[in-house]
């Protein structure tokens, strides 16, 4: 049990009061009657020490700040407790605490309305200037092939592209056997089970098969991006890399951006061929149409324009997810906090536009005639 | 709030004229190794109460690995290691006593919360201990630290991000010092501070120990705070604390590292400068 402090109010001679405390005076016994000592009302002749306990420089500041709202002198102070008091008086420069100005909150609320709307406008120059500044140092790069960094490629095409496999797959063919589960029970209406061919063919290499590995990818790899690129740039490592005459944009940038495009449409062909390989195993199960049968009509049923609509899309996700990331990660200013806001703004934006430039897509192959 | 309404308790200080109130650290047999890479094998020290020792050693030798042991960060192989009484070796993190109200310690980049004002990251500690603190007087008690420490009032709501180094190690010791603890870890606290700047680093330690009455374990390079500052220096070579003591007595031992670190260019520097400041006299006395 630990020993509190306490106070007592002792009146003396012609009426005047002094303030005793008692008990220890630390930092483990005073937040007990800090509320009480707070609510007295004086006046005090003196503040009494003389019956206190061990002191620390909690109790000293208590001790000087009642004497300094009182006006009274502090007395029967151990040597211990002048040497702690005198040296908070030292260090204590009687200004008042900083209070933060705070706007009422009906201005506060389209203060920072107006904020995030500017903030927005300038995010879309910001992300121009990047894009910029990308182009730029590809252009530098196509002069000076040599200082291409192939392994650093390399390496992102394996971080981002192979490790990606076992999870993208998994995810296909699973998204595979629902689209067929669904699409039969619907087509079974009409007696058009044979359909589900052509819808699970038709939407895994169309929209389906890109559309989730885009987002796997910018969960996997765009929110990689822009924590580590962020992390560095809190750690002054980009800042190092600026000195040593080392351009981030080439070394970091360049390398992620390009291992992106090449792996998303590979990944997304892959996708759709498990998502394809998945129906095919619910059809041969469930409806009676034997696996090869089912790719075997794949081939008749599905459009190749339907593969190159996938694949064009690949490099153009791939763009927006690299570009996202790395923007969002060397947008990093001052603290950790800003790593995590930095990196859910990265797969946010990352998966919102992808989606945005889909229906575009959409929209825009069926007016060619690639419907 | 009740003192069983807490979620850690604060460890009691041990009764005084006892061994472990006599030495308020006391490591026995440590041997530390990361894999096969052994860095202390039957490594023996003792802090003394009320003194402040300093660590030195080359680069390598396994300061801030022995501070990390000592504080309980690094699991030991071997050995033992007591402070204020209680065996670190054995302690868990979910202990309902704890010990670790009774230090503070100042890592080397200061180690701030990044998220966190000044003010804020002193009033840390306050509140994982002592949550029956009034709002109130936590924001005194973090102001009049911070001002202690040597910064201007202005500092406390600064985030760490819009501090220089040295306002950095300043605020670090602000919340070192927050519960008002016996013992202070110091981790090179003058590393990366301009000569002046390290100087009056030393005098605050000096005076901070003095008043505050605390035990300072110090690692440090700087053979200013070394000569100014230090009662006693243990100096680690060879994976363990070749010698303990005061800095003549360290140089009398005559052994080839201590002799070329302390009359080296660079240690006679500080000596004389030690010794125009009439700083070595006293620390020898002391000891």
């Amino acid at each position: 049990m630990r020993a509190t402090a306490d106070f007592i109010i002792e009146s003396g001679a012609e009426g005047s009061a002094s303030l005793v405390l008692t008990g220890p005076l630390l930092v483990s016994s005073l937040g007990v009657i800090d509320r009480r000592l707070r609510a007295l009302e004086g006046p005090f002749a003196a503040i009494d020490l003389s019956r206190a306990g061990r002191i620390d420089t909690v109790g000293a500041w208590t001790a000087w700040s009642i004497s300094r709202r009182f006006e009274a002198p502090i007395i029967g102070a151990s040597p211990e407790a002048e040497r702690l008091i005198a040296a908070i008086r030292a260090a204590d420069d009687n200004t008042a605490p900083i209070a933060h100005p705070q706007l009422p909150i009906l201005l506060r609320v389209p203060e920072h309305v107006g904020i995030v709307m500017t903030g927005l406008g300038q995010g879309m120059v910001l992300v121009l200037g990047f894009l910029g500044q990308i182009v730029l140092a590809s252009g530098v790069l196509l002069r000076h092939p040599r200082r291409f960094r192939l392994r650093a490629l390399v390496h992102q095409m394996e971080l981002m592209g192979v490790n990606a496999l076992a999870i993208i797959g998994l995810m296909s063919f699973l998204v595979g056997i629902v689209i067929a589960q669904q699409g039969a029970v619907q087509l079974r209406q009409f007696g058009a089970e044979i359909y589900t061919v052509n819808l699970v063919g038709r939407l895994s290499l169309r929209e389906l098969g890109i559309l989730m590995t885009a987002i796997m990818v910018a969960g996997r790899s765009g929110s990689a991006f822009a924590a580590q690129l962020g992390t560095m740039k809190l750690t002054e490592e980009i800042d190092a890399m600026r000195t040593i005459g080392v351009s981030p944009i080439e070394a970091l940038v360049i390398p992620r951006l390009l291992a992106t495009m090449l792996m998303m449409p590979l990944l997304g062909i892959y996708s759709a061929v498990i998502g394809i390989i998945g129906g095919a195993a619910l059809s041969a199960l469930t409806l009676g149409i034997p696996f090869f049968t089912f790719l075997a009509r794949i081939q008749e049923v599905v459009p190749v324009h339907d593969v190159w609509v996938g694949l064009i899309k690949g490099p153009v996700f791939g763009l927006i997810v690299a570009t996202a990331g790395c923007y969002q990660g060397l947008q990093v200013r001052s603290n950790a906090e800003e790593v995590g806001t930095r990196t859910t703004a990265a797969v946010v934006m990352a998966i919102f536009m992808v989606i945005v430039l889909d229906a575009f897509f959409a929209v825009f192959f069926s007016e060619v005639g690639w419907g | 709030m009740s003192e069983e309404g807490l979620l850690t308790a604060c460890a009691d200080a041990p009764p005084s004229g006892s061994e472990a109130d006599l030495f308020p650290i006391r490591v026995r047999g440590l041997k530390n190794a990361f894999g096969p890479h052994v860095v202390h094998e039957n490594l023996d020290l003792d802090v003394r109460r009320g003194e402040i020792l300093g660590v030195v050693g080359g680069s390598g030798t396994g300061k801030s690995v022995l501070m990390r042991a000592i504080i309980g960060l690094q699991i030991p192989e071997e050995g033992t290691i007591e402070v204020l009484g209680s065996p670190i070796t054995d302690a868990r993190d979910d202990d309902d006593i704890d010990i670790r109200c009774r230090w503070g310690i100042l890592f080397q980049g200061g180690a701030l919360f990044s998220t966190l004002t000044v003010a804020e990251n002193v009033e840390v500690p306050l509140r994982e201990f002592y949550p029956e603190i009034s709002d109130e007087l936590r924001h005194e008690i973090a102001r009049y630290k911070v001002l202690l420490s040597g910064l201007p009032a202005e500092a406390t709501s600064k985030y760490p991000s819009e501090l220089s180094g040295g306002m950095k190690k300043r605020a670090g010791l602000a919340r070192a010092l927050a519960l008002d603890p016996e013992l202070l870890f110091l981790d090179e606290p003058t590393a990366g501070l301009d000569p002046i700047g390290a100087a009056g680093f030393d005098q605050l330690i000096r005076s901070l120990q003095q008043t505050l009455g605390l035990t300072v374990f110090l690692i440090t390079h700087d053979l200013d705070t070394l000569y100014e500052i230090c009662d006693r220096v243990a100096v680690l070579a060879d994976k363990r604390v070749i010698a303990v003591g005061t800095i003549p007595e360290l140089i009398a031992t005559d052994h080839p590292w201590i002799t070329s670190y302390f009359t080296g260019p660079r240690g006679r520097a500080a000596k004389s400068a030690a010794e125009r400041n009439g700083a070595l006299g006293t620390s020898g006395d002391q000891a």
